[in-house]
This record gives C-alpha cells, sequence and structure tokens, in this order.
C-alpha cells in the first residue's frame, strides 16, 4: 500500500518591476490591483487608478493582473488652484 | 440680492471660486472659505506618496462645496485627458478646469493644446472650464468646442498683478453677450477683482491672493465684497469716462 506525500510547497514566488507613481517598485508576481494598493498601503478610497494610461475602473480594480514592466499612476487630491 | 451666477445647470449664489493651494493650515484655509461665501472650490490631482503619508485633503473641505478639480501641473494635451479622466474616476465629476501650461517660467497657458484637449473632453462628456489667454479669437474658438464658460486669466497664476489688459476683457464681454466668461488668475487684492467684474466677467477664480494673505479669511471677506461690488458696479451701468470736468452742483446762481 502506497500512501502520499505532501508535496512540497513553494514559497519562493516570482517577483516582477512595475513603475508606480514613476517610481521602479518590485512586487510579487500575481497581485491584482486592491491588493497592489493594501500592498503599499494606499489610500482606496477617492483616489483613482491608471494602467498603462488608462484609467481602471474601481469595478474593475479586483479582476486587473498587475505585470511585469506596467507602468501604475494612483493619484489622490491635494490643494490648487 | 438674487443675482445667481449659472454655470453648466448648476446655479450659485457666489460668483467667488476659490483654489485650496498654499495655506499654511487646514484651519485657515476652512476659515478662508467659509469667509469668501464662495460654493465652489478647485483642487489638484496628484499621484499618492508612496511612503505612507498620504493625508485625506478632501475631508478639510466643506462638504456643502463644490468641488472642480483641476489639471495643473500638465503641459500636454495628452497629460490633461489622463489627468481629467482620473479626476472623474476618482470624484465622480464631469467637472474639470482644464489647464495646460506652456512653460514653468510664466506658467502661461498653451492655448493651442487647451484647444486640442477642451475638444476630446466635451465629446467624452466633460463639462470643460478652460484657463487661456485673454484672447477673443481663442475664447470664440473654446465655445464652439463646446466648453459652457471661459476663463482667461487676468495675469500670470499667483503674481497678484490684478487685471494686466483691462482692454480684452471689455471686449471679450461686448463680443461675447451671452458667454460665461470667469476670470482666473492674477488677482491680488479686492480692487483687481472688482475692477474685473465691473468689466463685466460672470466669476472670478483664485486662489494665491487669500492663501497668502497674511490674515486669509480677512482677506476672502473682502475678496467676497468686492466680487459682490464690483458685480452690482456692473449691472448698474457705469458713468462715461470725460478728459474734463462736469460739475456736479449747479453753474448758475452762485454767489460772486
Amino acid at each position: 500500500m502506497s500512501f502520499l506525500l505532501p508535496k512540497p510547497k513553494i514559497e519562493a514566488v516570482a517577483n516582477i518591476n512595475i513603475r508606480l507613481n514613476g517610481e521602479v517598485r518590485d512586487i510579487d508576481m500575481g497581485l491584482d490591483l486592491v491588493r497592489l494598493l493594501e500592498h503599499f498601503s494606499l489610500p482606496s478610497q477617492r483616489i483613482a487608478v491608471e494602467l498603462n494610461g488608462t484609467v481602471v475602473r474601481r469595478s474593475d480594480w479586483h479582476a486587473t493582473q498587475v505585470n511585469e514592466g506596467d507602468r501604475i499612476e494612483v493619484v489622490h487630491f491635494v490643494g490648487g488652484g | 440680492m438674487s443675482d445667481q451666477f449659472t454655470l453648466a445647470g448648476t446655479t450659485f449664489s457666489s460668483r467667488l471660486i476659490i483654489g485650496t493651494g498654499k495655506y499654511r493650515s487646514y484651519d485657515e484655509m476652512k476659515a478662508a472659505h467659509t469667509a469668501s461665501g464662495a460654493e465652489m472650490v478647485t483642487v489638484a490631482v496628484n499621484r499618492v506618496p508612496l511612503d505612507g503619508s498620504a493625508e485625506s485633503f478632501l475631508d478639510h473641505l466643506n462638504p456643502k462645496m463644490k468641488i472642480l478639480p483641476n489639471t495643473a501641473g500638465c503641459y500636454d494635451a495628452e497629460h490633461a485627458i489622463r489627468t481629467a479622466r482620473l479626476a472623474r474616476e476618482a470624484l465622480d465629476t464631469e467637472w474639470i478646469k482644464l489647464e495646460v501650461i506652456g512653460d514653468p517660467i510664466t506658467l502661461l497657458p498653451d492655448n493651442e493644446q487647451t484647444l486640442a484637449a477642451a475638444k476630446l473632453l466635451v465629446a467624452e462628456g466633460f463639462i470643460v472650464l478652460p484657463y487661456f489667454t485673454d484672447d477673443l479669437i481663442m475664447a470664440k474658438k473654446l465655445l464652439d468646442a463646446g466648453c459652457p464658460a471661459v476663463m482667461p486669466l487676468a495675469a500670470p497664476i499667483g503674481s497678484g498683478m490684478g487685471v494686466q489688459n483691462p482692454s480684452n476683457l471689455r471686449i471679450m464681454r461686448e463680443q461675447l453677450p451671452d458667454a460665461t466668461i470667469i476670470v482666473d488668475a492674477g488677482v491680488g487684492v479686492p480692487s483687481d477683482a472688482a475692477i474685473a467684474m465691473e468689466l463685466g466677467a460672470d466669476a472670478i477664480l483664485m486662489n494665491t491672493a487669500i492663501a497668502e494673505a497674511r490674515d486669509a479669511a480677512q482677506m476672502a471677506t473682502a475678496m467676497n465684497f468686492a466680487v459682490r461690488a464690483g458685480r452690482l458696479a456692473y449691472l448698474s451701468g457705469r458713468m462715461p469716462k470725460r478728459l474734463y470736468a462736469s460739475a456736479s452742483s449747479p453753474i448758475e446762481g452762485a454767489i460772486n
């Protein structure tokens, strides 16, 4: 009688480089935009996210994966005239 | 006074629109906003800092005030359009103060890029309020593009120089009697605001003149009065200018 050994977990997660608000950042592969904001402790209300030049609607954040080389802008509001 | 100001279907009782930049503290900004009587304030779109220092700036604004996001800091139509789209997504507003700057020393507008951006944003459903050089022909083009108002400068942003070319404003008012003209940028003191309103501007947008005053709230009160005074004067119709005197007292009957 044979038994199955549990497969060893692969702990190493591949990393990718992105450009977030103009700065190069190294993050885990497989994050969606909601998790990206959480990862960098960024606010999620009254902000907007642009991915490679196109605004991503809030309702699409969960379904949008971040990929190698992505250019992401996360903006909020500050004082201005 | 029931002289209301309607812009793109929204009615305001104040003809003063003010900014939110350069204040030394949130308390000072709030006091100035209240004193100004303004019902619409501008805000800028900016990258969220990645170091966790982001503050919720909008929480410091009176929730009754309409928020007008701007595209400050954009040097071409493409960046202004992207900024406008981000502002709309974040604030769920179609309103945008379109500002495309030509160079960093003067901050004078790039009218060509402004017009290009205005056309595209109007087509996307934005209510575009463009900052531009005080030029009649440019104003006509922006109105033809579908902007509900035009926002000529009085002087460079933050210069406090006042209305540098009153003739241009007069011409714009006379040639575009039905257009909504908002003088944006360059006001330094209440008399500047009053002059712009006397010339027939429908409203004034200002920031630095209030924010940089030693007592911002008191200056906001003064600006509130000045805009009202200038408006009343415009509606009242000024006396003609004469090179020579015109006696107010009877000449006949004075003793000799």
